[in-house]
């Protein structure tokens, strides 16, 4: 079997945000990087673990970036993973980065790929939905369980109040987050062969832009916080109706 | 034409498709065109009152194999409605079928996709949109630059705008593709309000101690009427399921009100949080960082504070 998980990079979840340029790009000052969570605890974690089952597995790690993602690729090939392939091209774009990964998937013949729900930067939740339109697959998304027995995987995803069990021939595209696997850290020996294992660096196919990020801005700050005593729950709620208007 | 794809469950129109309708009728109005409606499926919900959030027309393929969700399917049958109608702009729900189907509708429509948009567009010089980036920490100005245009609204962003209408409902034929997916269970928590279309939601974090604990919680939600939610914490220590983490890594929510009892704030938590309307913190630190988030704050023991006002809203109600 051959799995594709795709790996994007982010700003930590502690990172404080903020913009530089006339509010146009991300202050990268102070900023740690890591491999997107939803991308390494869930997708990466259980593909690892298909190929635990199934040692005949070949896991690559496909990203979307220029050469600055490279130590998020080797971070996420010292968990596993065979080889990993950047798309050298830097784009905020949804449809530019899944026609790139469409193109790996394509040539790649995989019988999976594996994205996370979303990334924690843009929030899209596109790229998985977009490469199964792409390439006219099965998407499954949310999963929040996923097995395989021959050709067919069984995969549990989130729906509005419960889960549904849903049964897939391969190939077939899956958004990956919480209940997939577990948060592992990377020992000593994997870092070490993530070395060694081969990076492709690859060209990008031509694709235009749908989108542009013009600026950003900040969210306003809270007028402030009003505190009411522990005795006056009465005045709470009469806050709460009258002036929030919220009950 | 804007055409606004609508999600209905349990024999009932989603709130966050009736607030895409109503979002969609407003663009409508921006572009000087009409804001139709595309329901999927059959369902017993009274589609023609779509109408009151500012539908004129609503287009519905009554086929049952399309209630349940086959992205490749249901994106394929509405880029092809989206085509036949001539839509420029087709909407969402930025919920969890919304979130699955859009992506795909706008690679099989050649159109530029924004998730997450939590403004009207701007359309003077292109078609901006706001939508929220880094998990609601910030915002970002997007500029779509293709003819069509899809959008995933964020839900309880815009609210609901009904008007005196009525809806001309007209039935839609579609060829149905092969189903790609088997459906073989559906479990749902029986009773529980989905915490992303609540409107209020009170959430416990550490400082209620332990799952023995939450009744007080349970018991301020059940007199809200309210969703319960929980912090990473909480639900990593499996005190409370899953399903109910809000946060950076768990859901985004936008209620209302959101009551937080026992949590600190930490900045992830803040994240999945802060576009709630009014937030009020419950902890006995003044010095919480969630107190600079809030807009009320309580600063004392939840086992104390929380009872306290539960019953000042039973004592509230009981006096309407």
């Amino acid at each position: 079997m051959k799995i594709l998980v795709c790996i994007s990079k982010t700003p930590d979840t502690t990172a404080k945000i903020a913009f530089t340029e006339g509010n146009t790009k991300l202050d990268e000052n102070g900023i740690q990087w890591i491999i997107n969570p939803y991308d390494e605890w869930y997708s990466l974690v259980r593909a690892i673990e298909l190929k635990e089952k199934d040692p005949a597995t070949t896991i690559h790690l496909v990203t979307v970036g220029n050469a600055e993602v490279e130590p998020i690729i080797r971070k996420a090939l010292a968990l596993g993973g065979d080889e990993a392939i950047r798309i050298n091209v830097q784009s905020n774009d949804s449809f530019v980065v899944a026609s790139q990964i469409a193109e790996v998937a394509k040539k790649g013949a995989y019988d999976l790929i594996f994205t996370g729900k979303e990334t924690i930067d843009y929030n899209s939740a596109s790229i998985g939905s977009m490469i199964a339109a792409l390439l006219d697959l099965p998407f499954v998304s949310l999963a929040n369980h996923f097995t395989i027995e021959g050709n067919t995987a069984t995969i549990k995803r989130e729906i509005e109040g419960g889960e549904e069990t849903n049964e897939v021939i391969l190939p077939v595209v899956v958004s990956c987050q919480k209940g997939m696997a577990e948060q592992r850290i990377p020992n000593m020996r994997g870092i070490m062969a993530a070395r060694t294992k081969p990076l492709h660096v690859q060209e990008p196919i031509a694709c235009n832009e749908s989108t542009q990020v013009l600026d950003f801005e900040l969210p306003p700050a809270k007028q402030g916080v009003k505190l009411v005593a522990t005795d006056q729950m009465d005045e709470l709620v009469r806050l709460l109706k009258e002036e929030a208007k919220v009950i | 034409m804007v055409l606004v794809y609508i999600d209905h469950e349990d024999q009932q129109i989603k709130t966050s498709s009736l607030e895409a309708m109503s979002y969609g009728a407003a663009v409508a109005k921006l572009l000087g065109v009409s804001a139709e409606a595309l329901v999927l499926g059959t369902t017993q919900a009274s589609i023609k009152d779509l109408g009151k959030q500012g539908a004129t027309k609503v287009h519905h393929i009554a086929v049952d194999s399309l209630n349940m969700l086959d992205v490749k399917v249901n994106s394929t049958v509405i880029a092809h409605a989206a085509t036949q109608l001539n839509a420029s702009v087709v909407l969402f729900a930025h919920n969890i079928n919304g979130k699955a189907l859009a992506p795909a509708v706008a690679i099989k429509l050649k159109a530029g996709f924004v998730s997450g948009a939590s403004s009207l567009p701007e359309i003077e010089n292109g078609f901006k949109v706001t939508k929220t980036v880094f998990s609601g920490k910030a915002f970002a100005k997007i500029n779509i630059a293709t003819p069509i245009k899809v959008i995933a609204i964020n839900q309880n962003c815009y609210g609901l705008h009904p008007i005196e209408n009525v809806a001309e409902v007209v039935a839609m034929q579609s060829n149905i593709p092969a189903p790609s997916i088997k459906v073989t269970e559906v479990e749902k928590v029986k009773g529980e309000l989905p915490l992303t279309e609540a409107n209020i939601v009170v959430s416990g974090g550490r400082g209620l101690k332990g799952p023995e604990n939450w009744g007080i919680l349970l018991d301020l939600a059940k007199e809200l009427g309210a969703a319960t939610a929980c912090s990473r914490p909480v639900s990593d220590s499996d005190w409370r399921p899953h399903h109910e983490h809000v946060g950076q890594t768990g859901l985004q929510i936008a209620p209302n009100l959101y009551i937080a009892i026992g949590i600190s704030g930490a900045i992830q938590h803040l994240a999945g949080v802060n576009r709630s309307k009014t937030i009020v913190v419950i902890n006995k630190d003044p010095e919480a960082p969630f107190f600079k988030a809030a807009d009320y704050g309580i600063v004392g023991d939840a086992f104390e504070v929380v009872p306290a006002l539960t019953a000042a809203i039973k004592k509230s109600r009981q006096s309407e």
